[in-house]
């Protein structure tokens, strides 16, 4: 169980915008042990989505470029693959879930059309088996009348049935990994109850492992063994989801989990970070909290903090600064 | 607090009507059904619900941005569903409202000046050379400096926006502000933010709000009583902590325990509801909450239920409490906790 299967080092990419260029993620490392639930959580403009679309070889080609690092994938380097190779993985051991259910799924084609794609793309199977496989994984997912719904177009199903749909798709070819990006985001409570309760039950049912980007603190609680706190294109924070939530390392968590309305005490004024994210040609030397951090001194806006170990439990913050190795 | 009451709902229908073409009949969407509650002065009062329930319609149409098919609703002694069209212009400098996107609600072709002046200018209050004056003062007390004063919307951030969004309800001083999800467009940092910004006018104006989220732990925290909307009928209305201590309506109940916990230790017992909110165009009969209910009979399907009154002004639309004896209806609530 503990083998990675999914290694992240140094990771830097760079957007071109116009003349300028922007770096939004700078030096991301992390891994994915075998069967596990990681969060990747942080706020917009963080850089969990970029690194995500990195991860799947989504980012686009004219304008953005890794410039630095190494995306591992079950032991093979997969940073620079090209297309084609790359095609052979997507969608076939790792596959992806979005935010938008409305958005992701192609309004002109049926369900069963679109579902039998990377079946056709990856499996060389007959149409009969296509629609055996394909009504299989829309019955695993929850989806009453599969049979009827094949035929049907994305427009006539709910939110919450689009991303059953999604997950069945990303199911399809049984992926070893699985890549979430705010899945239930766009859905209510008491949908995103049901597929969050849904996704926990097909992980352990396929042996999958499952990488869950969010920007909410209450789904990572819910889902997640492990967790990933990324600010402003760097992770400031790796720790077990009880020690992280009992013990937050980097005041950036801490100020996250204390600005939960749950935390504050009813009708008293919320505990809030000050200021906001900074925008990626914001950033100057320092750490990059510093401008937003009420616990910090000189030294954290004049260099860059490394990384802190305490055991497995990581922080990038000069508090962490103890006799306590450190690691880079 | 004084319970005098500000705003008083009564029977409020909103339908649309949906064309089939030349010869048929329209579709009616009950998009608000007959809805009455009363929000007191100086309260915070919410409406939940999940996307379509009614609650943003009932918020518009409270405000007139719809006009109401049926029902009454007095604010401050006057109907405000009879009003003439510039009568109700003038009322609006007492209720205002506050839109849940704020990337599309600020014209972006606008300064911050121009949009903080136009109600000014529109309901002609004081004089045009105060009048600027009164705008950075405002912007001060919503935590942005005047240096802003002429720069255009896309230069902010949106948790900047929603302030400026705020500062250009209250600027007209209203008594009473319609807010349809604030927060929800927001980053967790920002959105504490906000509220406290939220909390704090209140303080200092002595606001009323009309607080309309689908987030619970936001309600949970800043509101004083709750309705929950399902279908475009009210279900349940309560105190806020009782509300959350002791949901009567099933509907209620899994709302609440669908909200994801706070700390992973927490162990949580859940009711999941099967199936999705059915389409208002062709709502259940009977309770429109039979559909998903997990304790739905025979009579759910048949006969729309009553309101019935608890203790200190709670009351639940549900069938449960009108058919089962004393016993087992304790059975019902303390097994869903």
């Amino acid at each position: 169980m503990s083998d990675a299967i999914l290694k992240i080092k140094n990771l830097k990419i760079e957007f071109k915008s116009g003349k300028e260029t922007v770096q939004p993620i700078r030096g991301v490392n992390f891994e994915l042990k075998k069967g596990e639930t990681l969060g990747v959580v942080g706020e917009s403009g963080s850089g969990k989505s970029v690194t995500s679309l990195a991860i799947m070889g989504l980012l686009p080609e004219r304008t953005s470029k890794i410039v630095d690092g190494e995306i591992n994938f079950k032991g093979n380097d997969i940073t620079n693959l090209k297309e084609k190779q790359y095609r052979k993985i997507r969608g076939n051991e790792i596959s992806m879930i979005f935010q938008e259910p409305m958005t992701s799924l192609n309004p002109v084609f049926t369900i069963g059309q679109q579902l039998s794609e990377p079946l056709r793309q990856h499996r060389n199977m007959s149409k009969k088996e296509i629609e055996k496989a394909v009504i299989n994984v829309l019955n695993q997912v929850g989806i009453p009348r599969a049979e009827q719904i094949i035929n049907e177009y994305p427009h006539q199903l709910s939110g919450g049935m689009r991303q059953r749909v999604m997950i069945s798709l990303a199911l399809l070819c049984e992926p070893d990994l699985m890549i979430a990006d705010e899945p239930t985001t766009a859905l209510d409570v008491t949908i995103q109850a049901q597929i969050l309760e849904l996704m926990k039950n097909i992980k352990q049912e396929n042996d999958m492992s499952l990488l869950l980007i969010t920007h909410d603190l209450g789904v990572v609680a819910e889902m997640c063994d492990r967790v990933v706190v990324m600010y402003a294109g760097e992770i400031v924070e790796v720790a077990e989801i009880n020690e992280l939530f009992n013990e937050p390392l980097h005041p950036y968590t801490r100020g996250l989990i204390d600005s939960m309305p749950t935390q504050n005490t009813r009708k008293e004024r919320l505990y809030s970070i000050r200021g906001q994210v900074p925008r990626p040609n914001e950033i100057t030397k320092g750490c990059v909290f510093a401008n937003r951090c009420p616990l910090a001194f000189s030294k954290c806006f004049e260099e860059t903090p490394p990384v802190f170990a305490r055991d497995d439990h990581l922080s990038k913050c000069w508090l962490q600064n103890t006799k306590e190795g450190e690691v880079v | 607090m004084a319970e005098e009451a500000l705003l008083q709902v009564n029977r409020l229908k909103k339908y649309y009507g949906i064309s089939q073409g030349l010869f048929k009949k329209d579709i009616i969407v009950r998009a608000v059904d007959d809805i009455s509650f009363t929000v007191h002065r100086g309260e915070t009062f919410a409406l939940v619900g999940e996307s379509g329930c009614g609650k943003s319609t009932t918020g518009k149409t409270i405000l007139r941005l719809t006009e109401p098919t049926e029902g009454e609703v007095i604010f401050n002694g006057t109907d405000v569903a009879t009003l003439q069209y510039n009568d109700m212009r003038s009322l609006r400098q007492q209720m205002q409202m506050v839109f849940q996107d704020p990337y599309a609600s600020l014209n972006p072709k606008k300064t911050i000046k121009q949009l903080l002046m136009e109600p000014l200018r529109v309901h002609k209050k004081f004089k045009e050379k105060e009048r600027l004056q009164k705008v950075t003062e405002m912007l001060d007390i919503v935590g942005l400096s005047k240096e802003y004063l002429d720069r255009y919307p896309h230069e902010f951030s949106g948790g900047q926006r929603q302030r400026i969004g705020i500062a250009r309800a209250v600027i007209l001083q209203p008594d009473f502000i319609v807010a349809d999800e604030p927060v929800s467009a927001l980053d967790v940092s920002v959105q504490s933010q906000v509220i406290n910004l939220m909390l704090d006018l209140q303080k200092e104006f002595g606001l009323t709000y009309l607080f309309i989220s689908h987030d619970l732990s936001v309600i949970e925290h800043m509101t004083d009583r709750v309705a929950v909307m399902y279908l475009g009928k009210i279900v349940e209305v309560a105190d806020t902590e009782t509300l959350f201590k002791d949901p009567k309506h099933p509907y209620t109940q899994a709302l609440i325990s669908a909200v994801p916990i706070s700390h992973p230790a927490e162990n949580k017992e859940r009711i999941i509801l099967k199936g999705d909110v059915p389409s208002p165009a062709n709502p259940p009969s009977g309770c429109a909450f039979h559909t998903r209910c997990p304790f739905a009979m025979d009579i759910c399907r048949q006969k729309e239920p009553e309101t019935l009154l608890f203790e200190d002004g709670h009351t639940a639309t549900c069938h449960l409490y009108t058919t089962k004896s004393r016993e087992e209806l304790n059975y019902v609530t303390s097994d869903s906790k």
